[in-house]
């Protein structure tokens, strides 16, 4: 069902038709919306918020109001992205015996591709991204990141290729092409619409924000450590961090590189991809894949990272094997680029480089288990507490290694011919993202949610959540699992064999609960929003921290340390409270900040205007909107003036009402 | 396994109790990161250009029963076109000696030159690449073309975006002369210029040198 | 320390500030100009005289493409152990053998998957 676009000269394909006023489902989805977005807007502007919310949060360059943007984002994407879950559970539960179900093939097919780009590209990279921003520097006893004005580019970069995914719901249509895009379907000869155009651009625009946070994290980590903090003396959470934004940055120009290819394809006719004229589309999912798989190592390194400071935390003890832990990142790191073709071991490679690339995957799986012994070590004779971090994380060994398992089940060429595109595949892969990435995200949001905001998330309903996402993944997956042996094919939409409707019906139950333990959550932060006074933590170490972030006050002042703590053990925080630190008090010198800049916003609000142009075939916006980006950039270069310096008094200040703070805290605790 | 506290020999005081904060506070000079975070860029870029190469080198040889490296590759005009850029990298160097001089008017005339060479290497490439189409050997025509277009057409965009560069640079030292970060960025510009004189390399051997020898 | 204040004091110090940087000298540009030169114009002659067999001369001109590589880095990207504390040298390792492995193992792959996957071919010998 195509629908014939007409070309004008000042609109491009664009017209009525692109808007979905038949479809009763996206009408109803865009009305509320709508509504609550004017709703927002109104709200903000009736208590005069659009000064504060310009000048202290999109125009900030503070590495900390960066990750929570990031963390947003994240989570309202996480909501979109869950959306498409329950409809797809919903459509799959119900088409037997005849049904169609609800959705047509035109929408199904959209559905699956977008909750599958909206999950790994607006959900997990933001949060995973937002983590690693707002920590890093604090790991490192640094103040911001090596180049403060990148990171909220990149932010902004990131949020507009999200904004592209959110139009297309209304304007026009996405792809339904699968979340990766493969040609020739995704060539312009099989998909002539905007689908595949609106994805192109919104990764395009989002991996230039990726892959220059990337360069912003290996330069701070590598060049901003406080004195005496070595590689080896560093938090693991740094050390996951700095392997995954290598891993960013040398991934990412290949998923760059490969779609530049395909909108070369598509918008100029050239043949890389195509059936014809000397392309070959195998070549695609070849190049797609080198960039695929350290992916999901970009996804998993700095969860491992968070299960080793919060195991460690819990458990009252050092982490056990640090050494080890390092070597297994690394490994992991540098094992990651050769295992690529495992994800299409049914395209017809042969006996020989399905069997290379079947070893290389088992054996990737060494370091990870290296890993998992190593924190059950650490929690081995330690005084572990329950809080909700620990309980997350005992959810994720438990979860992820069940889905570790499928994968290398997966990894044995033969088998995987029977599963390759099964439900089993969809099960493995989901169990291994949410065991491992969501719960782990998870456990990091309960674990440092009172740094950042100065108070607790409330235990309760952190409680129920947990639960409820415990109980509704197994509800969800496991059934899977079942199916995948069964023989059933993915991104199916209507079923002939009424045998598999009882699994599909109970993995949608297994949604019903995951979508009460999403809620929980909502509340969780709601109720502890409201209650922040009940809740409030004035020490800036409610968990008996061990790094360095734990120093700081909750929320750390702008310069995050007033003074550079100088490093001489590993977990750094415990060991000055072990040998009797005392904060300074006085001989504060003047500090040296990143000013706030709009260039950020401006360059990538132009960026989203080429982005959507090229996408509606608009050539005179593309060309006007790209000759402005490149003149505001030029423009940008001529300021130097980018700094400030925060007066001693301010730090005097700040962290005298610290002082005061601390001292009501004990003096209550008595 | 039991581990022992260390104490970082550099902050001990007389009584060798650890010290936790420095008298003087680290200083990182503005732009301290730069050079490496363009590196890191740069690494990404070769990336970029890694996955053009591999794309020729799989579709290189799927003419579609089209014109062929023999029937379009004038090796004397590549040779020239080469030597313009061995030529401006030269010239960059030279201009980076006079900056590190802090001789302006110098460092100016030499990035001029350097320019000139540029344009006249995209001047080059974009008349073989007109006297191709025109021939009939557009990127559309077969696999080959659309990979040789795309890999020696980024690499000439780069060099485009490097002499737009540059030309704001000259403005940025002409207004504010040899500041810090005028050199710092004269410095990035340096390796962006050799890197994108390295690709060169890899294109004339593996694109030109070998497609005659197909 | 105000910003311009704080430049002065690094462009008198700008020689010996925070990294070593190696600037090169004219003498070393010209070097590397020279090699350059050399081990272009062989490459060229070597294909366009056709002096040696194809498959000779291909592996020849990729041998001096690597040196004349490395003569770029070390002449004019003054690429050494020492730059960015080693950082700069083992980003540049690591890139290669990523690059390395993505050309080769794209190469390899393909080239199976053509001859076992392209139409109009022997099913009987797959592999």
């Amino acid at each position: 069902m195509t629908v014939e676009h007409s070309t004008s000269p000042l609109l491009g394909r664009l017209n009525w038709e692109s808007l979905p006023f038949h479809e009763p489902i996206l009408v109803a989805t865009f009305a509320v919306v709508v509504i609550g977005g004017l709703g927002v807007l109104a709200l903000i502007t009736r208590y005069k918020l659009w000064g504060y919310l310009w000048k202290e949060w999109f125009t900030t360059v503070d590495h900390k109001k960066i990750g929570i943007m990031y963390m947003i984002l994240g989570l309202i994407m996480f909501l979109r992205g869950f959306a498409d879950a329950v409809m797809m559970r919903l459509q799959q539960a119900m088409a037997f015996g005849g049904s169609e179900g609800y959705l047509n093939a035109h929408h199904y097919d959209q559905i699956f591709t977008a909750h599958g780009v909206i999950m790994i590209f607006f959900v997990a990279m933001p949060l995973i991204t937002g983590l690693m921003n707002y920590l890093v520097p604090l790991q490192i006893g640094a103040r911001d990141v090596s180049f403060p004005f990148l990171n909220n580019f990149s932010f902004w970069m990131t949020t507009m290729g999200a904004v592209l995914v959110m139009a297309s719901l209304f304007i026009g249509e996405f792809a339904r092409t699968g979340w990766l895009a493969y040609p020739p379907l995704s060539g312009i000869g099989y998909s002539p619409g905007v689908g595949v155009d609106y994805y192109i651009w919104a990764l395009q625009i989002a991996g230039v924000g990726t892959t220059l946070s990337g360069i912003n994290l290996i330069a701070t980590i590598v060049k901003m450590r406080a004195p005496g903090m070595g590689l080896m003396k560093m938090p693991v959470f740094t050390w996951t961090s700095l392997c995954a934004n290598i891993l960013i940055v040398a991934s990412f120009p290949i998923l760059t590189a490969t779609l530049v290819l395909l909108s070369a394809d598509r918008y100029i006719g050239t043949n890389f991809f195509t059936n014809d004229f000397g392309g070959n589309p195998m070549m695609y999912v070849n190049l797609i894949w080198i960039w695929g798989h350290p992916e999901v190592y970009i996804l998993i390194l700095p969860l491992f990272g968070v299960f080793s400071e919060v195991t460690s935390t819990f458990s009252g003890k050092k982490l056990f094997g640090y050494t080890s832990m390092v070597y297994a990142t690394v490994v992991i790191t540098i094992l990651s680029y050769l295992v690529w073709l495992h994800h299409f071991f049914t395209m017809g490679s042969g006996a020989s480089v399905n069997s290379f690339f079947g070893i290389t995957t088992m054996i990737i799986s060494i370091p990870t288990g290296a890993k998992l012994f190593n924190w059950l070590f650490t929690m081995y004779r330690g005084r572990i507490r329950f809080e909700l971090p620990m309980m997350w994380t005992v959810a994720f060994m438990l979860t992820f290694v069940i889905g570790g398992m499928t994968g290398v089940m997966l990894a044995v060429p033969p088998a995987d011919f029977v599963l390759h595109n099964s439900l089993f595949l969809i099960a493995h892969f989901h169990n291994v993202i949410i065991g491992g990435v969501l719960f782990g995200l998870f456990a990091a949001i309960n674990f440092w949610w009172p740094k950042a905001f100065g108070f607790r998330l409330e235990k309760k309903w952190g409680l129920v959540s947990f639960w409820c996402w415990v109980v509704g993944f197994w509800m969800a997956f496991m059934p899977l699992y079942v199916l995948g042996f069964m023989g059933v094919t993915r991104r199916m939409r209507v079923f002939d064999d009424p045998a598999y409707q009882i699994w599909f019906v109970i993995a949608g139950v297994g949604v019903a609960v995951i979508a009460v333990g999403i809620l929980a959550m909502l509340i969780q932060f709601a109720v502890s929003i409201i209650n922040r006074d009940k809740l409030r933590d004035e020490t800036g170490d409610p968990w008996q921290g061990r790094t360095l972030e734990w120093a700081t006050s909750s929320p750390p002042p702008d310069y995050n340390f007033a003074k550079t703590p100088i490093i001489h053990d590993s977990d750094a925080w415990w060991d000055m409270k072990t040998r009797g630190y005392e904060r300074p008090s006085e001989g504060f010198k003047p500090i040296h900040m990143p000013a706030n800049t709009g260039a950020g916003f401006i360059l990538s609000a132009l960026s989203l205007i080429v982005g959507f142009a090229l996408i509606w075939y608009i050539w005179w916006l593309a060309a006007a909107g790209f000759a402005a980006l490149i003149a505001y950039a030029i423009f940008h270069t001529f300021n130097y003036r980018r700094d400030y310096y925060i007066p001693a008094e301010t730090v005097q200040a700040t962290e005298d009402a610290r002082t005061q703070a601390l001292a009501a805290a004990a003096a209550t605790q008595g | 396994m039991s581990h022992a506290p260390t104490l970082n020999p550099d902050y001990v005081d007389e009584t060798g109790r650890p010290i936790f904060h420095p008298v003087e506070e680290p200083h990182h000079p503005e732009g301290h990161s730069t050079m490496l975070g363009f590196w890191m860029y740069l690494m990404s870029d070769c990336l970029i250009f890694a996955i053009l190469f591999a794309v020729y080198a799989v579709l290189g040889g799927n003419y579609a029963a089209g014109p062929a490296p023999k029937d379009l590759f004038d090796l004397p005009l590549v040779a020239v076109n080469t030597s313009m850029l061995l030529f401006s990298s030269i010239t960059y160097g030279f201009a980076m000696l006079a900056m590190y001089r802090n001789k302006v008017a110098q460092t100016q005339a030499w990035l001029a030159v350097t320019g000139l060479f540029g344009l006249c290497f995209l001047g080059i490439e974009l008349y073989e690449f007109s006297h191709m189409i025109h021939l009939g050997a557009t990127p559309q025509r077969s696999g080959f073309l659309s990979a040789f277009f795309i890999l020696v057409g980024t690499h000439g965009l780069h060099v485009t975006f490097g002499c737009i560069w540059l030309v704001t640079l000259m403005i940025q030292v002409g207004q504010k002369g040899l500041i810090q970060a005028n050199k710092r960025r004269l410095m990035c510009l340096s390796l962006f210029w050799h890197f994108l004189d390295v690709i060169w390399i890899g294109v004339f051997t593996f694109v030109y040198l070998f497609g005659m020898l197909r | 320390m105000s910003a311009e204040a704080h430049n002065e004091h690094a462009v008198t110090h700008e020689d010996h500030h925070g990294d070593d940087h190696d600037h090169g000298t004219y003498r070393s540009y010209l070097i590397g100009f020279g090699l350059s030169v050399v081990l272009t114009a062989i490459p060229f002659w070597l294909v366009m005289a056709g002096v040696l067999a194809p498959q000779l001369t291909g592996l020849i001109i990729t041998g001096f493409a690597v040196v004349q590589i490395v003569v770029h880095m070390i002449f004019f990207l003054h690429m050494n152990h020492r730059s960015e504390g080693g950082w700069n040298m083992l980003a540049l390792i690591f890139t290669l053998v990523i690059v390395v492995i993505a050309v080769a193992g794209s190469v390899w792959v393909m080239y199976h998957l053509n001859t076992n996957m392209m139409p109009v071919h022997d099913m009987q010998v797959m592999g």
